[in-house]
């Protein structure tokens, strides 16, 4: 089966190694992957700042590019869940809603596409490595894919998930809320790097590539040895 | 109004300066926190719980003129009697009024927002009446001359030696030891008990059938205010009102554990009226004010209505990652963290910075806890949209411009790569600019090749890798 890549702008140009890993996870559990042309952002920089308005033209784009998928798979909780949000910015009788609806409902976040769409956990991964999972909000609370993750971590060979506390907390991210209140935004960063620290893991885990961009470039700004990495990358392994 | 509005991207900022407070708060709400989860844990059926009362909530909602006539009515029939107040300064007038017509030169206080919101302890000093407060977390905060950081625990932000230093400056006896401080605290207070002409008390739900006004408390300040003093005057929102004990019931039923983690209160009160013939006790004057202060229009619009089901638990203050880390003073309201950020901007008096709605991160943690269902973030999206009508965002309006044409976007990022080891430069001289914010406490993470130009011979690798393994 082909499925089709909604690669987030973030991945696109920042993480590409990202979508390099979650390329190679769908190879590697039996599907075609394939990249249509034309994807720019989802819109969840605009829904956030209040702009139902600016999003719609880019839900339309967005159902075009992907209405023929047979299945839609994205490297991301939360532009997953910006999807999923899709035909909420129609109005009822607009006949649109009815095709955002559609595409929003087979677009998966990865980690969800592989264990609730094709049942699948144990991807024959290996990864020797002492490490911390960071759930991630949208993921975990908003989409409701956190355990997805955890099933999929749990049969990686020769990870070691250690508790981070407060797991559930935020990462101070939150997309523009870092630029516009940058001394919370910190402190609330600090935390949760602080809690990797205390947890005596060699690397983060997340699902999400905006917790990641935001924890990996926390962690760098301190010199702190610690890895972060994406799902998709533990699971496609060490060295693709 | 003329007042500038407040910021809070500035009061956060020098709020998270204060390593002392910052250190306190995180240990005291990491304790509200642990009592909650243990309270939650140990009943299997608080999610019915739950439903049951969001159910009540919303069917209050939809009768609430109704029920606020029934209220009236059954006050009276005890003795009492009922005044609405508009706003929170004719709802502050209209209590120093009724306290100076008696008379009235000291008045005890049970811990109320609603009582806050009124400004109410100002209003009183200007009439020349001495307003005590009597909850011992609002009573430290009265005596240090400061307004409560937590709807439910005012002296949160306050140290165990900062109280003992304030003890000492004010009473001339001081000690670390809680117990001791409680007494000593205990023994100013009692006198004021005993003195007071009035006792004014907050109302954390008041039963429409039976013209009740019920307060949970842990001290029972809050009882010796209503029961003690010859007047008692109870505030009220519109909001707070059910229809009968059993829907009260069923809120009692999540308040608690919510909101400290307990399954009951130390102390429960239902106030009905005056004392009537032949009983001994109980105040000789009862009063319920009800405050509208913009409540009406929020019942009166559907998108924002479901946040007058919020029962002040503080639930969502105590697991906002930015209530949290910035504390509740930054955000110069009343009610701060998730439910203030919703409530305060549509509030008359006081609604605080109109960025507000804007600060927080999505992480939805306060959704999550509401013991009463409230989609915060569904609600700060509603209200982002209502700001963002009134201004130009052009950051926003600039990028989706380039997001709806994959070539504008792709030759962005190109443009972006080629200045990328700049940004950083950037950034060293203008820290107030996006970039220099972003960076503050980040290096720079690097525009890379993008994942596109990647992503053919990538995927012919994998295939060929696939079909070697097949």
């Amino acid at each position: 089966m082909e499925a089709f890549l909604f690669i987030p702008c973030l991945v696109e140009h920042v993480l590409p190694q990202v979508g390099e890993a979650t390329t190679a996870v769908l190879v590697r559990a039996g599907l075609t992957p394939v990249l249509p042309k034309g994807q720019t952002c989802c819109g969840q920089f605009a829904y956030k700042r209040g702009r139902a308005d600016l999003v719609r033209p880019l839900a339309r784009r967005f159902v075009e590019i992907f209405q023929d998928a047979p299945v839609v798979v994205c490297p991301s909780g939360s532009c997953t869940a910006m999807v999923r949000r899709y035909p909420s910015l129609f109005a009822k009788d607009d006949p649109f809603r009815e095709q955002a609806a559609q595409v929003a409902a087979k677009t998966f976040e990865l980690g969800q596409f592989l264990v609730e769409r094709l049942g699948l956990t144990d991807l024959g991964a290996r990864w020797d490595l002492t490490a911390a999972l960071h759930g991630s909000c949208q993921t975990t609370r908003v989409l409701g894919a956190g355990s997805a993750t955890e099933a999929l971590l749990a049969k990686v060979a020769g990870l070691t998930l250690v508790p981070l506390a407060r797991p559930e907390r935020c990462c101070g991210f939150g997309g523009a809320f870092s630029i516009d209140y940058p001394e919370a935004s910190e402190a609330i960063v600090a935390e949760k790097i602080d809690d990797i620290v205390a947890s005596g893991a060699e690397a983060v885990i997340t699902a999400e590539p905006s917790c990641l961009l935001n924890i990996a470039s926390a962690m760098a700004k301190r010199d702190l040895p610690i890895k972060a990495l994406h799902l998709a990358e533990v699971l496609a392994g060490e060295g693709i | 109004m003329t007042k500038t509005a407040h910021d809070f991207a500035k009061a956060s900022a020098k709020a998270l300066g204060d390593r002392q407070s910052r250190a306190i708060l995180h240990k005291a709400i990491g304790h509200i926190r642990v009592l909650r989860q243990r309270s939650v844990n140990a009943m299997p059926d608080f999610a019915e719980r739950q439903a049951r009362a969001v159910a009540v909530r919303d069917k209050t909602l939809a009768k609430l003129p109704e029920l606020l006539e029934k209220l009236e009515a059954s006050v009276t029939a005890a003795g009492g009697r009922v005044h609405y107040a508009e706003t929170a300064e004719t709802a502050a007038k209209l209590v120093a009024g009724i306290l100076a017509e008696r008379g009235v030169r000291l008045v005890v206080k049970g811990k109320s927002m609603v009582s806050e919101e009124m400004g109410l302890n100002e209003v009183l000093e200007a009439a020349g009446i001495e307003a005590v407060e009597t909850d011992l977390g609002e009573y430290i905060i009265q005596l240090a001359g400061q307004r409560p950081s937590h709807i439910l625990a005012p002296a949160l932000h306050v140290s165990k030696e900062q109280v003992s230093d304030l003890f000492a400056r004010k009473f001339g006896r001081t000690s670390t030891d809680i117990p001791e401080m409680t007494r000593i605290a205990r023994d100013s207070l009692r006198q004021k008990f005993l003195a007071a002409d009035a006792g004014i008390t907050g109302c954390n739900i008041a039963i429409a059938e039976t013209g009740t006004v019920t307060v949970l408390e842990n001290e029972g300040n809050i009882r010796l205010s209503g029961s003690c003093p010859p007047i008692h005057i109870a505030l009220m929102t519109l909001e707070k009102v059910v229809e009968t004990l059993a829907d009260a019931a069923v809120v009692l039923d999540i308040l608690p554990p919510a909101a400290t983690g307990q399954t009951l209160p130390v102390h429960l009160s239902f106030f009905t009226g005056a004392r009537r013939e032949g009983e001994r006790d109980g105040p000789r004057e009862m009063h319920l004010v009800i405050l509208d202060n913009g409540r009406s229009d929020i019942l009166a619009d559907p998108k924002l209505r479901s946040i007058l089901r919020c029962i002040r638990c503080g639930a969502c203050l105590n697991v906002c990652p930015v209530y949290q880390s910035v504390g509740g003073h930054a955000y110069g309201t009343v009610y701060p963290g998730p439910m203030g950020s919703v409530i305060s901007p549509l509030l008359k008096d006081n609604p605080g910075d109109p960025r507000q709605p804007f600060a927080c991160t999505h992480c939805a943690a306060c959704s999550e806890a509401c013991p009463a269902g409230i989609d915060h973030p569904a609600l700060l999206q509603e209200l982002r949209r209502r700001v963002s009508e009134t201004e130009t965002d052009l950051p926003v309006a600039a990028f989706n411009l380039l997001a709806r044409h994959p070539l504008l976007f792709g030759g962005a990022a190109a443009v972006g790569r080629l200045f990328d080891p700049k940004l950083r430069e950037v950034a060293a001289v203008a820290p107030d600019a996006p970039v220099g914010r972003f960076l503050r406490c980040r290096e720079f993470p690097g525009l890379a090749r993008p994942f596109s130009r990647r992503f053919k011979a990538l995927a012919r690798r994998l295939k060929r890798l696939q079909g070697g393994r097949a």
